[in-house]
């Protein structure tokens, strides 16, 4: 690990400035950032450490909540209230990693956490996120742990989350503080970039910003069901994963919302499968058309092709699952 | 499987990490508690707890098996919560309480451990210490009513049957997969608290 300078910041202003310096990294739980900075894949020249900020509450906010950036994802899961008003919050949370894991790993550490590519954390193979410009390794290389949706001919790096995929079917907002002071809030949809030729830019924060919370409003629909698919029963990031909360009114769907993980560069979201899906009744021929739009676009490597199949699948199995 | 420095014992040697650069950050002093005993240590930033409690206090009960946190093999307890010590920074638990395999124990083995024993829940130990370190944390969260994966319901009461004890310590490994015995150890002990 590369030498570093390491300071605790005492409130949220003092943290944004800190880490406003070129190579400062903010550090709460520290998963994945010490070990990307064991492999030196990750070599920031300071760590911002912001685990006591008192970010770590959950507060109620109208008829939602809002979750502080430091809350752990062990916290957050077993809260009384996500457990019964955004189930499929605490499910996704509860898939995702092991028990250790979970109370170290924090609500904004898992959204800024970086690809479990292979190639991203081998620093002896090319990576254009790792180095920009050095090319991508995966492609025409091993593929299994990564992307088909958004991907493009610089990167197809998975973004891993499954707690950020159930806040994408969830309409969650993420709370910034600006290294200006400034305060103000990004859609979750708005959150991620897209790779691009520049996938070592992974969101719309900048220098020295630092998440605060993530926001969730009241759950537009009451039936909410999780499923993940990998390679082992526990422990594992998806192959593939989806999230759906759902209203019925009168036998036919009023509201869905989809969103997938082991699928996309983000954790992704489609309008069009939500909107084929609304105000309509659920049946197989719907569910068999919801999939071949959310994979209009996909683009597959011979390792990757069967996310496509099984991405449909699971798609198709939550769909009957949650409108049953 | 073990890491570069999992046996050596650096006592007189504050600021050993897992590389030494020449621009290496000036030391930092941390003050925690330890199986109930409080230690000032001036340590590197990138000493990690695993280090600290091996290396510098010679807590060796901990082990490292990866250093990447996949094995759990360095599961201690902090502030009462099971975590991978090689994934923290020991400066960051200024303040912390830190129970380790060394301090479940008084005067006699704990239930747990006695149980492991009876049970065979070894072969050649090393994930042992994790092991146990991790169950008496995970009951505890069973004993909190906290959900897991594999749970029917998010709400309900938690039994902890086998599935569920799977699914909660699957973020301790056992190359020797003397999973059988490890499982029955923990099981018995969970019925008789």
């Amino acid at each position: 690990m590369r030498p570093f300078d390491y300071s605790r910041a005492t409130d949220p202003g003092d943290a944004c400035r800190a880490a406003a310096a070129p190579e400062a990294a903010f550090v709460a739980g520290g998963t994945n950032l010490l070990d990307l900075m064991k492999l030196e894949v990750m070599a920031p020249g300071a760590l911002v450490d912001i685990s006591r900020l008192g970010l770590d509450g959950i507060e109620p906010e109208g008829d939602g909540l809002r979750i502080g950036a430091t809350v752990t994802n062990s916290d957050l899961a077993a809260d009384a209230r996500v457990r019964e008003g955004w189930p499929v919050l605490s499910r996704a949370l509860l898939a995702g990693a092991s028990g250790q894991l979970r109370n170290k790993a924090t609500t904004g550490g898992n959204l800024l956490q970086r690809t479990r590519c292979p190639y991203f954390y081998d620093t002896d193979t090319p990576c254009n996120k790792r180095e920009p410009g050095s090319g991508c390794s995966a492609l025409g290389g091993e593929q299994r742990n990564h992307a088909i949706l958004g991907t493009s001919p610089d990167c197809i790096a998975l973004h891993p989350s499954d707690m950020a995929v159930a806040m994408r079917a969830l309409d969650a907002t993420v709370a910034v503080q600006g290294a200006n002071g400034e305060h103000r809030h990004i859609a979750l949809s708005e959150f991620y970039r897209l790779p691009g030729d520049t996938p070592h830019l992974e969101t719309r924060l900048m220098p020295g910003d630092l998440i605060t919370a993530v926001h969730l409003p009241a759950a537009k629909g009451n039936r909410q069901v999780y499923r993940k698919v990998r390679d082992r029963a526990s422990y594992a990031f998806a192959l593939v994963s989806a999230a759906a909360v759902v209203r019925m009114e009168g036998g036919r769907i009023a509201h869905a919302a989809l969103a997938f993980g082991g699928l996309g560069t983000q954790p992704w979201r489609d309008p069009e499968v939500d909107a084929l899906l609304t105000g309509e009744a659920p049946s197989e021929a719907l569910f068999d058309k919801a999939g071949e739009v959310l994979m209009r676009d996909a683009e597959t490597h011979e390792g990757t092709a069967f996310k496509v199949p099984l991405g449909k699948r699971v798609l198709k199995a939550v769909l009957a699952e949650v409108t049953a | 499987m073990l890491g570069p420095h999992a046996s050596h014992f650096h006592e007189k040697d504050p600021s050993h990490a897992t590389s030494q650069g020449p621009e290496a950050a000036p030391p930092m002093k941390l003050s925690f508690t330890v199986n109930g005993t409080e230690h000032t240590l001036d340590l590197d930033s990138r000493v990690t707890l695993l280090d600290a409690l091996r290396d510098h206090l010679g807590l060796t009960g901990s082990k490292k098996g990866c250093d990447h946190g996949q094995c759990g093999a360095c599961t201690v307890i902090a502030g009462g919560r099971r975590i991978n010590a090689c994934l923290s920074l020991a400066v960051m638990h200024d303040g912390d309480e830190i129970t380790t395999v060394e301090g479940l124990a008084g005067p006699e083995l704990s239930a747990l451990q006695q149980a492991f024993i009876k049970h065979d829940g070894f072969q050649c130990g090393y994930c042992t210490p994790g092991q146990i370190c991790s169950a008496v944390a995970m009951l505890r969260e069973v004993s909190d009513g906290w959900p897991s994966h594999v749970s029917d319901s998010l709400t309900g009461p938690v039994r902890l049957s086998r599935e569920e004890l799977a699914e909660r310590m699957s973020g301790n490994l056992c190359r020797c997969s003397c999973y059988p015995g490890i499982n029955a150890a923990i099981l018995e002990t969970a019925e008789a608290e």
